[in-house]
């Protein structure tokens, strides 16, 4: 399979009151299609989670197309919580993969910031099972803090260890002109900072805020057809779904269906993650991104914080782990951040990506999640 | 979240009374109930009322609370792992937040979890607190007179 | 017709307590009112907390000590001044809760203090006629007081729960009961008030006193029993000190009312107060033991109730928590606490 990426745009990530879904979408849905010379894509697919709970906004396919300048062609939004930009890129790439279309824009957009805190937490709650979660008020944060505390208790890993990643993130996006969090922290920061959902500190959590990222999919035969032949193709593609609710998973230091996405976009690129120059994880907060490490196959069980302390995944280690700064620090728009991580990771296989750069990237993948391990998408990027 | 009257009349068995459902395949216990097993796929499930006791597998406080919450902030929510393996989600309740720990034993009782403002309906649902054993609490009283 | 009896008898006190000396400082009263109430401290239901959930759990402990399956319960009466809904029924609450659902009576009794009590009578007489196998009568309050009344102090958290069934099966049988009500308003709550007013002194010898030893009085005449056939005497407890005066004018004893007086240490639980003083003496009553019952309800009324310990209330003691591990298991909280609990703050919220 071969999807090529001609063309990305990004927004900058943060609190962006003066600018609305239309705004961001079209500011980077129109610097992808720039960059591919001015292609129009044949469909659109958008990626976003909470237009229907903080915009009252549905029908938003039909809202960012037509609204953006993309009317008359197939169009539609795809939502899986915080993978919903995983999960747009993905349908994307299996409308021009299955010969449906020869071009798709997908672009994630989110606005996070109109409402104050408690009821974006409310909204984003909605991830988890509703009846059974949300109705006992186990905020997003909360979910995911009672894996921290599980995975630190069962694998003996301190505070500290932890807060390796979040500095590591800091250093990577503080020089990321897109990134909403640009300030270096110490492991000292981490542990100082307001408890949000113990174990969980505010420094272990992607910030709250607006954005877009669009990335423009073309086919081989539209590939030939552009001023420039793109460098980047999407290589392999995989998702997979686990239950919404936490207690009814086999493990609650386990995303199982992280490993089994990874290993389809893998087995679909023909790679393993051994091959990896550069991956963009989701780090919504510390601890997923220490288990999807370990469920990518690139640290044993139980380890994958303590090799972060170490040195592990640092620019200059292969794979570099979130050159941008990740969710952490380049940001977290939910529906968006999918589509940031394509974006960035195609950036890299370039060479011209604006912050910390993976020198020679060749291969690169992206895994974004839903829900706190219940829609995975991955995607497998190569120079070609 | 507004609370619906045929939401809540759906889920009130489930909510009130913990009961789950048990797979006659694989013979696994899963709580939220599910029409088909989380575990296994098969569709041969009925209907399985779970122990009301169980330990604290693991627990979070929650400070950033949501819409609803702030009256009991900070406020604990727990994975129960009940006496048969089952897990459920749960505040942990009359303990003070700092005496939680992995490993506590814990029962079931009923509690007011959501009230959706002044005149909608009132959400009960199922909270885990300290578990007292009924012969040892009895016993102690009964050394006390 | 078959004679019924207490088959199984159940308490709950949240774990939240509030001391009388700290309500004092907060309003300014002089340290003697609440010295002179005898309430040292009482319980506050917590924020997840109503009258629904400590009757769940004083039911849930009452059907543990019966051993019955809650199926087999037809009629449950709840009765209460702390309704969470103002129209519908808690009982059936409770009911879908212990599963005694949907083969059942239920509803929700108001008579201030003394509704569940009523509902208790109900219960006796239905399985007496033999139109129920068991009931199931729940008394359960979350009492509300305006801040800065004298109330303030005794107005408590707190519940008791009885099922009722055959006298051959009973913890303790019914051997008489007599009723004395009149209209007499010394305590009441229009519907849109959030607290109850009351006529203070008239609270006491025209409602209290009147109507519990009337009722004591006509039980004694009707029965032909005497204060000395009883081992325990327990009546309705708004305070530390009325039980034990309307008691002497009745000539008990306060070795007798003693190990059912519960408001000095968690206050007055209202629909819960003389029935959680009567679980306190199952707790530890002997088989053949006479015990006097009389709660009292504002608006007035009260009953008076003997009832005789059997063996089998030995068995049954251990099967569930005791009133007095509720009353041991406490925190305290101080007043702004209690205030948020009580929910005596306003609050928006966005």
């Amino acid at each position: 399979m071969k999807v090529y990426v001609a063309g990305v745009g990004m927004t900058r990530v943060g609190r962006l009151f003066d600018k609305g879904i239309l705004d961001l979408a079209a500011e980077a849905a129109w610097k992808a299609i720039d960059e591919a010379g001015g292609v129009l894509p044949e469909a659109v697919v958008v990626g976003n989670m909470m237009s229907g709970s903080l915009q009252s906004q549905d029908n938003l396919g039909a809202y960012v197309a037509a609204g953006i300048g993309l009317r008359g062609r197939p169009a539609f939004k795809v939502e899986a919580a915080c993978g919903s930009g995983g999960a747009a890129v993905y349908t994307g790439v299996s409308l021009v993969a299955s010969g449906l279309v020869d071009s798709v824009l997908v672009v994630g957009v989110e606005k996070m910031t109109d409402f104050p805190t408690a009821v974006v937490t409310e909204a984003l709650a909605q991830a988890a099972d509703s009846e059974y979660e949300l109705f006992y008020g186990a905020t997003f944060v909360g979910l995911n803090a009672l894996m921290m505390r599980y995975y630190m208790e069962k694998y003996g890993v301190s505070r500290d260890e932890m807060s390796a990643w979040p500095v590591l993130m800091h250093r990577n996006g503080a020089i990321n002109p897109y990134a909403q969090v640009r300030r270096e922290i110490t492991v000292e920061d981490v542990a100082r900072s307001q408890v949000v959902a113990d174990p969980i500190r505010l420094l272990d959590s992607s910030p709250i805020g607006d954005g877009a990222a669009a990335v423009l999919l073309v086919s081989e035969e539209a590939a030939k057809t552009l001023p420039e032949k793109p460098s980047v193709a999407i290589a392999g593609a995989g998702m997979s779904v686990d239950t919404v609710e936490i207690t009814n998973r086999e493990g609650l230091d386990t995303i199982p269906a992280a490993r089994e996405a990874a290993e389809r976009a893998l087995r679909a690129a023909g790679l393993s993650p051994r091959d990896l120059d550069v991956v963009e994880i989701h780090d919504a907060f510390t601890v997923n991104a220490v288990i999807l490490l370990e469920e990518l196959g690139l640290a044993p069980r139980g380890r994958a914080a303590r090799l972060v302390a170490e040195g592990r995944f640092h620019p200059g280690d292969r794979p570099t782990a979130n050159p941008s700064g990740g969710l952490k620090s380049r940001g977290h728009p939910v529906g968006a951040t999918g589509v940031y991580q394509v974006a960035e990771v195609a950036m890299q296989l370039r060479g011209d990506f604006p912050g910390v750069r993976v020198e020679g990237a060749e291969k690169g993948l992206t895994l974004n999640m839903g829900g706190d391990g219940s829609t995975v998408a991955v995607h497998v990027l190569t120079r070609v | 979240m507004r609370l619906s009257p045929a939401m809540l009349w759906r889920t009130r068995v489930p909510r009130y009374r913990l009961v789950g459902r048990v797979c006659k395949s694989c013979g696994r216990r899963h709580y939220p109930p599910r029409p088909v097993c989380p575990y296994c796929g098969s569709r041969d499930l009925e209907d399985a009322p779970l122990p009301r006791r169980g330990i604290v597998e693991t627990y979070t406080v929650i400070h950033t609370v949501m819409e609803g919450f702030r009256d009991r902030a900070p406020y604990v929510i727990g994975v129960v792992r009940l006496e048969d393996g089952t897990r459920v989600l749960a505040p942990i309740v009359d303990v003070e937040p700092d005496k939680v720990k992995t490993g506590m034993e814990v029962e079931a009782t009923l509690r007011r979890i959501r009230v959706d403002g002044p005149t909608g309906l009132i959400g009960y649902g199922a909270a885990f607190r300290p578990a007292a054993g009924a012969a040892e609490a009895g016993q102690r009283a009964a050394e006390k007179s | 017709m078959e004679r019924s009896g207490i088959v199984g008898w159940g308490a709950y006190i949240p774990v939240y307590r509030i001391r009388a000396s700290d309500i004092a400082l907060q309003w300014g009263w002089e340290p003697s009112v609440p010295r002179g109430l005898g309430v040292e401290e009482k319980a506050v239901a917590g924020v997840d907390e109503d009258a629904v959930t400590i009757g769940v759990e004083a039911a849930r402990n009452a059907l543990r000590r019966a051993g019955v399956d809650p199926a087999r319960v037809g009629a449950v009466f709840f009765g209460t001044e702390s309704k969470p809904y103002a129209v519908k029924p808690s009982a059936t609450i409770v009911a879908e809760a212990l599963g005694i659902t949907p083969d059942t009576m239920a509803s929700d009794l108001e008579f201030a203090c003394r509704a569940a009590s009523e509902g208790m009578r109900a219960a006796f007489a239905l399985v007496e006629a033999g139109h129920v196998e068991y009931g199931l009568a729940v008394g359960a309050d979350t009492a509300q007081a305006s801040p800065g009344d004298v109330l303030e102090f005794t107005a408590a958290s707190g519940g008791a729960a009885f099922v009722v069934g055959p006298a051959g099966e009973s913890a303790a049988v019914l051997e008489a009961v007599y009723t004395y009500v009149t209209d007499t308003p010394d305590f009441w709550r229009r519907g849109l008030s959030p607290y109850p007013a009351h006529g203070e002194g008239f609270t006491g010898e025209p409602a209290y006193f009147h109507h519990i030893e009337s009722a004591v009085r006509g039980l004694l005449e009707r029965t032909g029993l005497r204060p000395s056939d009883f081992d325990y005497a327990v009546f309705h407890q708004p305070n530390g000190k009325f039980p034990l005066r309307v008691g002497r004018r009745l000539g008990f004893p306060r070795e007798k009312i003693l190990p059912g007086l519960v408001t000095p240490r968690v206050g007055n639980t209202y629909n819960g107060s003389a029935l959680l003083g009567l679980a306190r003496v199952l707790d530890q009553a002997k088989p053949g033991q006479r015990v006097l019952v009389a709660p009292f309800g504002s608006g007035s009324g009260s009953d008076a109730y003997s009832f005789v310990v059997t063996d089998r209330v030995v068995e049954r003691q251990g099967l569930a928590p005791t009133v007095d591990y509720y009353v041991e298991r406490k925190r305290y909280v101080d007043y702004a606490t209690y205030a948020k609990m009580r929910g005596l703050f306003i609050r928006t919220t966005y």
